[in-house]
């Protein structure tokens, strides 16, 4: 018993964490209609970054961890203005030949910089605790995330649903030329929310990056985790997306520990599964078109 | 004007798009000489030939029925797999192989093209690529039939048509790819140009006028993919059967995304595209390989980027458009 | 005799909004039928439902006394039931004559054939001829049709429609966007429809209406305001109020 319920710890803290890497992908995927293969490059740089801060530099584990998001809101701000402006309207091929390419560039480029094996993050003392409560043994490490990832969720429900901002969003993903019309800056907001997404997917690399695993491949191997969340969330929410991303951070400790023999296979089946279920709506709203 | 001159004008404009082009047969002399002129080169180019016929299957996808997949690997891998296991059972006859290859690649594209029926773009893109990520994943974990990560191990291929051995510097095996590629070919040519043909370009210009037509739409989606998956289960055999090896690497996700760029670079919607874009590609790769090989995926993103960003037309200077004109692509 | 297109209490719900509600409608053999009605009367919504493009909520349809309700699009053409659509839907990177071919093969029956190609056989070509002669289209039969001007795409729009065949055809706005001097040609081709083909016109042009049809059904807000002669139309005070009215003062 105690083993299911600290499998179900670790498996709500990893959901956690693929919630704060994914949900930029839902509003620019879901919202924006881009399909952006290359989420996983931004958290997987950052979380290089606050490697190298740490380990190198000794910055504190903590104080990394706003550095992180800067970097991948920065990165995604620059790629954005540079790069992705020219993609929004082109077709969906375009946007995945161009996506791969990001991706493709990321994991040459890291692996050039700083080689091919997995890179860890020295963890503060603190952090290394484990706490047995009624028989669960939980991680400090693990506990801080999900305190962390509980914030930005909370954090982004607030702004997306209360804030001028948020409501600024939705008019703009709406109906662009009606906002722009309404004097919306539709570019400035498209390009605030990807760099936001960006810098979430950093912290994300960074704060993850002891359960997550950072080596160059990290864009790839995670594309799929980032595509299930949207695609089982939805994006007309931040609980369809939170929701998804904890049911599959769940599902994907307790296959490992229970079914290791199965790997990936049982996520990409559910993947699968899911996309089969609810084909043409998944990524439109109800009623919109 | 005699009334039947309308008519011998559009007899004339139906048999002109479906005429071969001087381009054509100088692009087959061309590939035919190359046996005879190259024999130093044929392992690449049999290579090359080989990635020609599974850029071809993926052009009748995407090209023509309009899908873009992610996951073409898979039935590459399939095919594969389906070879190699055959020949280690001990039916070694490389045709048998073929035919067994192509026969398994088009019942899986068979089953799964019903799932990329509906759906926008994001979902089949999504939908191909779990399918070949499924495929991955099983061939990773069923290490009893599959060899796992160490691939299949001692496959033998016997005679070509039971007199021509295999050698090491493929020069049996290029011109084996060759024919089956031209053979291949053939077989697309017609069927593009048949009346299913032009129904499976309606399909994809316009779903929802192809039915008020009276075309039944799913129908053709599923014939074009599963001829599709047959073609690239074939190619991935000529692979298996010409290097004695079958890994997981078929079936991986650079395999899906290399292929697109081939397609790409060479243009979608004739034919010819895949089959030059394999050229070039491999041309490029073993270019770079020979500067800083480590860096190919580098320039590979690159070249994806550039593509997108600068469009692919001005990139390639019309060479494109003249390439599709010279090869005959007309609506 | 059956009719040769019957509905039957027919509706059809988005959401809260009745988009059709509860209409009942017969067509003759040959019949030349006029379906009037403001903006947003529900009128392509009918069409939808009538080919299939829409499930209704309610109701039935039937064909020369066959129940289609339940049949794939494909299948009512494949039974003579065509339809146009007011917003041009065409296959760009065709051209016209293989357009044409394309749907003229299918009704013969030959759009499985893989191995022979489009047009090899003469009778194909012969109608495709005939058909593009009738709306004026010879002269760009080998263009692009997506680099067609408007007026020749509305053309195709309706030849595409007669290709499939028709024994009922179901017309929405042939003329929608076409400007005044482009009109004739469009009106001719449905003026030139076989007798024993049954049409319903979707038309706002009054003119072109009552000189078509025979019989005239109003259409407002999803229900049948009235159905009669086009005098009888003419006369009715309702009609005038909702329909009529609106346009003189719009
Ligand atoms: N797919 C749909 N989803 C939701 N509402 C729809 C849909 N299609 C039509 N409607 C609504 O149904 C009503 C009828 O629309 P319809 O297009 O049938 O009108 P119409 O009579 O053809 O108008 P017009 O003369 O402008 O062509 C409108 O209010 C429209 O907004
Ligand atoms: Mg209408």
């Amino acid at each position: 018993m105690a083993a299911v319920l600290t499998n179900l710890f670790d498996g709500i803290a990893y959901g956690m964490l693929l919630f704060v890497l994914a949900c930029g992908l839902s509003v620019t995927l879901g919202l924006m209609n881009l399909i952006n293969l290359a989420h996983g490059s931004f958290a997987m740089v950052a979380g290089y970054a606050a490697a190298v801060l740490v380990n190198r530099y000794g910055v504190p584990f903590l104080a990394a961890l706003p550095l992180a998001f800067l970097v991948g809101a920065v990165l995604g701000a620059v790629m954005e203005r540079t790069l992705y402006v020219h993609v929004y309207r082109k077709s969906h091929l375009d946007q995945v030949l161009f996506t791969i390419g990001i991706v493709f560039m990321s994991m040459a480029t890291v692996a050039y910089v700083a080689g091919s094996a997995q890179v860890f993050i020295h963890l503060p003392g603190f952090l290394k605790a484990r706490y047995v409560v009624g028989g669960v043994s939980m991680g400090a490490y693990r506990l801080l995330i999900i305190a962390v990832c509980g914030v930005l969720a909370l954090g982004l429900q607030f702004i997306l649903a209360r804030t001028r901002f948020g409501s600024r969003l939705r008019a703009a993903v709406d109906d662009p030329v009606v906002a722009r019309g309404l004097g919306i800056p539709v570019d400035s907001i498209f390009t605030i929310a990807f760099a936001a997404g960006s810098g979430l997917a950093g912290l994300g690399g960074a704060l993850g990056a002891e359960v997550l695993g950072l080596d160059p491949g990290f864009p790839l191997k995670f594309m799929v985790y980032f595509l299930i969340v949207v695609t089982v969330g939805g994006s007309s929410s931040i609980t369809g997306p939170f929701v998804a991303a904890l049911l599959l951070g769940v599902a994907d400790v307790a296959g490992k520990y229970y079914v290791p023999d199965l790997g990936a296979f049982v996520i990409y089946t559910v993947m699968l599964v899911m996309l089969l279920w609810r084909p043409a709506g998944l990524f439109t709203r109800a009623g919109g078109r | 004007m005699s009334a039947a001159a309308p008519h011998a004008a559009a007899r004339a404009a139906l048999r002109e798009v479906a005429r071969w082009k001087p381009a054509e047969y100088a692009f087959w002399a061309a590939t035919a000489a190359s046996w005879f002129l190259l024999p130093g080169q044929h392992l690449l180019l049999n290579e090359i030939a080989i990635f020609a016929l599974f850029a071809l299957s993926l052009d009748l996808v995407l090209g023509f029925g309009g899908i873009v997949s992610l996951g073409h690997a898979a039935y590459f891998g399939f095919g594969g797999y389906a070879a190699g296991m055959l020949a280690q059972a001990g039916y070694t006859d490389p045709l048998l192989g073929l035919a067994a290859a192509a026969l398994a690649s088009a019942a899986l594209g068979f089953v799964t093209s019903f799932l990329v029926l509906r759906g926008s773009d994001l979902t089949r893109i999504m939908v191909t690529l779990s399918v070949s990520l499924v495929l991955f994943e099983l061939a990773n974990r069923l290490t009893w039939l599959t060899g796992g990560a160490d691939g299949l191990q001692g496959i033998t291929i016997g005679p070509l048509l039971g007199r021509f051995d295999f050698d090491l510097a493929g020069h049996v095996a290029y011109a084996y790819s060759l024919v089956v590629l031209f053979v291949l070919f053939l077989a697309a040519r017609r069927i593009v140009h048949s009346p299913f043909g032009w129904t499976v370009r309606a399909v994809r210009g316009n779903a929802l006028r192809a039915a008020a037509i009276g075309l039944a739409v799913d129908l053709r989606l599923v014939g074009i993919y599963t001829m599709a998956a047959l073609y690239a289960g074939i190619a991935g055999a000529l692979l298996a059967q010409s290097t004695q090896f079958v890994s997981l690497d078929m079936l991986a996700f650079h395999r899906s995304a290399d292929l697109l760029l081939m397609l790409v670079i060479g243009g979608v919607g004739y034919l010819y595209g895949g089959m030059i874009g394999a050229l070039v590609f491999k041309a490029m790769q073993n270019w770079v390989a020979d500067i800083t090989p480590e860096y190919w995926q580098f320039w590979i993103g690159l070249l994806l980027v550039l593509l997108v960003v600068i469009g692919r037309e001005r990139i390639f200077a019309g060479s494109l458009v003249l390439a599709r004109r010279a090869f005959g692509r007309r609506g | 005799m059956n009719a040769a297109l019957e509905i039957v209490g027919l509706s059809r719900r988005f959401g809260g909004l009745v988009a059709t509600n509860d209409v009942s409608l017969r067509l003759e053999r040959g019949a030349r039928h006029a379906l009037i009605g403001p903006n947003g009367a529900g009128k392509t919504t009918l069409i939808n439902l009538l080919s299939g493009v829409l499930a209704p909520s309610a109701g039935r349809i039937l064909l020369d006394g066959t129940d289609i309700t339940a049949l794939r699009p494909d299948a009512r053409v494949h039974r003579g039931l065509v339809r146009t659509f007011q917003i041009n839907q065409l296959f760009a990177d065709l051209t016209p004559l293989t357009t044409v071919g394309l749907a003229v093969s299918r009704r013969l029956g030959l759009d499985r054939q893989f191995w022979r190609r489009l047009g090899s056989k003469g009778e194909i070509v012969d109608e495709c001829v005939a058909i593009l002669e009738r709306f004026d289209l010879l002269g760009v039969m080998n263009e692009r049709v997506g680099a067609l001007p408007y007026g020749r795409q509305r053309l195709l729009e309706i030849a595409l429609a007669i290709a499939c065949g028709p024994r009922v055809l179901l017309l929405d706005e042939p003329a929608a966007g076409v400007p005044e001097g482009e009109r004739e040609g469009i009106l001719a081709g449905v003026a030139a429809l076989p007798v024993e083909v049954s049409v319903l016109l979707i038309e706002h042009d009054m003119d072109l209406v009552f000189r078509f049809a025979q019989r005239i059904s109003v259409l407002v807000n999803g229900s049948v305001l009235m159905q009669g002669s086009p005098a009888e139309v003419a006369a009715d005070a309702r009609v005038r109020e909702v329909y009529l009215g609106e346009e003189v003062h719009g």
